[in-house]
């Protein structure tokens, strides 16, 4: 079954210990500096974002979409969906055309620019640990379960009782459960998504979708606009064929060629 | 066939080779560098005029190659005959630099053949790649009974001839295809794309422009090349092309309107903006001026007429691509892109290097029906080139 996490903000203190499990994870530098950063990078998958007040938090990261634009834009398959959840990324595949950067909805993708081998960089829930049935490193070193790793279904569940139990504590939205057809990470917070940046426009569809209505057309498309084609010739240079053949019967008519 | 003397310095071939120069050290510093230093790119906006003039720009300019092909083989409409050649030598050159600009635009061009075995039918990006690879090779196939006739290899010329009218066939399809699919490749970003561009019918729209542009570009090329090499301008084909133009272009507004008013968006156009501007700059441009111009008998009956109403729907056109991939983005984005001047110089050498090489080749190869006259052409239609030798006499 598809695995997820379930940020509640209401947990979070913003101590940052996911930045930095996660730094480490993925074998990225995390010093004060990196931690003062409040924008993901391509040396820092995921921030906590802090209110102005100071007393809100927010996590940002690749939400591992359950049908992924990044994915489906790829040429070469360098992004693929897991049944597990995880949204990961080949770099031995990748050629660098930064579709997956222009499809996300989120924005997520970031690219080594300064690399003259550059890659795409993004958080990939820790697909490894996830495949040997650990949870990922941000959820086992939250020390408040702010963030929660487990099955998709029984977080979503979990998460609509939590905004039942006590729904003066929170918005009534579980963000990830349907934009664009639902993500595998879910967040819960006090405050709109909007104060941190997250569009809560979004279509409830899945964006390929969109590009699949068209392109499923191909396969017909190719032989009906090809012997439309074939057969246009046919008849334009027919008429040819008939002067000809009665130009070579009919001498004396001259005319024709 | 008489090689003549070429020319080294004039005012235009010093900009030519200052572009070049140029664009040759961009390209240097970007391969050393990287996409970073090397552009104005950024997480937040990672695709610039690389992506949105070379390439979608790039492409649809050379769509007279099918566009024409199609009309002369398929339809059978001899008078245009004379201008394939030219036309599809313009297409050739399009899409070998559109895979060189490439080249230089993606972050690993050393990895630019994986989607031939890594295979994701469901990326427009991976049909786009292999419709380009295709036409390419069209194109090529399209173009070599030029060389071929240069160096008189009658062997290779025949089964080329005989192979003509699938080939071509197949070349329409591709490019029915890819044109297309450049506007649909934007179909994943509605909640990016401003909604005076993002459509569902944007793969429609990117065809249609294509066929205009495609004749636009013929005019403009032919209007260039009688100026340049001094040759007697082709005024009764570029008059029918006019024609086909303004009915493609009122065809595309009509549709263009359709789409803005089912989609609520037109009522935005009242709303002053940054996107409103540059809309109404390409409206302006692309379709109500040339529209305008190509209506009055004076202006698509004369060389001067033509070709401005074609140098309208070219800048017209290269503005909604522009605002496709550049400033209907930007909004959601959240910031401003301005190329670097590194991207300009590339950007400005593969259009220097387009009509230089054009240049070249128009002087060396059998490109013009003067040159080949009464010799079997392309597609073995021995009576298209002295038809047009009459036809020009009156």
């Amino acid at each position: 079954m598809s695995k997820a996490l379930l940020y509640d903000a209401t947990l979070c203190i913003g101590c940052k210990q996911c930045e930095q499990a996660c730094a480490e994870q993925n074998k990225l530098p995390y010093d004060d500096k990196v931690a003062a950063e409040s924008r993901q990078s391509e040396h820092k998958f995921t921030v906590v974002l802090a209110s102005t007040g100071g007393d809100k938090f927010m996590r940002r990261l690749c939400m591992n979409c359950n049908e992924p634009a990044c994915a489906s834009v790829c040429p070469v398959a360098a992004l693929r969906k897991t049944s597990a959840g995880p949204v990961i990324y080949e770099a031995s595949r990748c050629l660098g055309c930064r579709y997956c950067m222009l499809a996300c909805p989120f924005g997520v993708p970031r690219y080594e620019w300064n690399s003259i081998n550059p890659r795409v960089q993004k958080c990939t829930m820790c697909s490894n640990r996830v495949l040997a049935g650990k949870p990922t490193a941000c959820a086992e070193i939250c020390p408040t379960g702010a963030t929660k790793f487990g099955e998709r279904k029984e977080l979503l569940g979990e998460a609509r009782q939590r905004i039942k139990d006590n729904p003066a504590n929170y918005v009534d939205h579980i963000y990830g459960e349907e934009e664009v057809g639902g993500t595998s990470v879910l967040l819960l917070s006090s405050v709109p998504f909007e104060d941190f940046g997250y569009r809560t426009d979004f279509p409830h569809d899945p964006l390929p979708n969109r590009t699949f209505a068209v392109q499923s057309r191909i396969p017909d498309f190719v032989p009906l606009w090809g012997s439309l084609l074939g057969g246009i010739w046919w008849i334009t240079h027919r008429r040819e064929e008939v002067a000809k053949t009665e130009g070579k019967n009919v001498p004396t008519k001259g005319g024709a060629k | 066939m008489k090689i003549p003397n070429i020319r080294w310095f004039s005012f235009w071939k010093l900009v030519l080779y200052a572009s070049l120069a140029a664009g040759l050290y961009a390209t240097v510093y970007r391969f050393v560098l990287g996409l970073g230093p090397s552009t104005n790119l950024t997480d937040q906006f990672p695709w610039g005029i690389w992506v949105g003039f070379d390439v979608l720009c790039g492409v649809m300019l050379a769509a007279g190659g099918f566009t024409l092909t199609g009309a002369v083989h398929i339809f059978n409409i001899k008078r245009l005959h004379p201008i394939v050649r030219p036309t599809v030598l313009t297409a050739f050159l399009g899409y070998v630099l559109v895979s060189l600009a490439l080249m230089v635009d993606l972050g690993r061009p050393y990895n630019i053949w994986h989607p031939l075995i890594m295979w994701n039918p469901h990326s427009v990006m991976f049909e786009v790649g292999w419709c380009v690879m295709c036409y390419t090779t069209v194109l090529a196939l399209e173009f070599s009974p030029i060389v071929l006739e240069r160096f008189n290899l009658q062997k290779p010329l025949q089964y080329i001839r005989k192979a003509l009218i699938p080939i071509v066939i197949a070349g329409v399809i591709l490019s029915t295809l890819h044109q297309s699919s450049l506007g649909s490749v934007y179909l994943i970003v509605p909640t990016k794309l401003h909604p005076f561009w993002y459509s569902p019918l944007l793969p429609a729209f990117f065809f249609l422009s294509a066929v205009a542009v495609g004749l636009a570009m013929t005019i403009f090329e032919s209007s260039l090349s009688a100026k340049h090499f001094g040759r007697q301008l082709e005024l009764h084909i570029l008059k029918d092309l006019g024609r086909a133009l303004m009915v493609v272009l009122i065809v595309y507004s009509v549709l263009r309107v359709e789409d803005l008013v089912h989609r609520g968006v037109l009522k935005q156009v009242l709303v002053a903006g940054y996107e409103r501007n540059l809309f109404l700059l390409e409206i302006a441009l692309a379709l109500v001026i040339p529209i305008v111009l190509l209506s009055f008998r004076r202006v698509r009956e004369t060389p001067g007429g033509l070709y401005l109403a074609s140098v309208c729907t070219l800048l017209g056109f290269v503005t909604n691509r522009l605002n496709v991939a550049v400033t209907g983005m930007e909004a959601s984005a959240g910031v401003r892109y301005m190329p670097r001047w590194t991207e300009v110089a590339v950007t400005a050498a593969m259009v220097g290097a387009a009509f230089a090489i054009f240049g070249l080749a128009a002087k060396y190869l059998p490109i013009f029906p003067e040159e080949h006259e009464g010799e079997p052409v392309v597609a073995g239609q021995n009576a298209a080139a002295p038809v047009a030798v009459i036809q020009n006499a009156d």
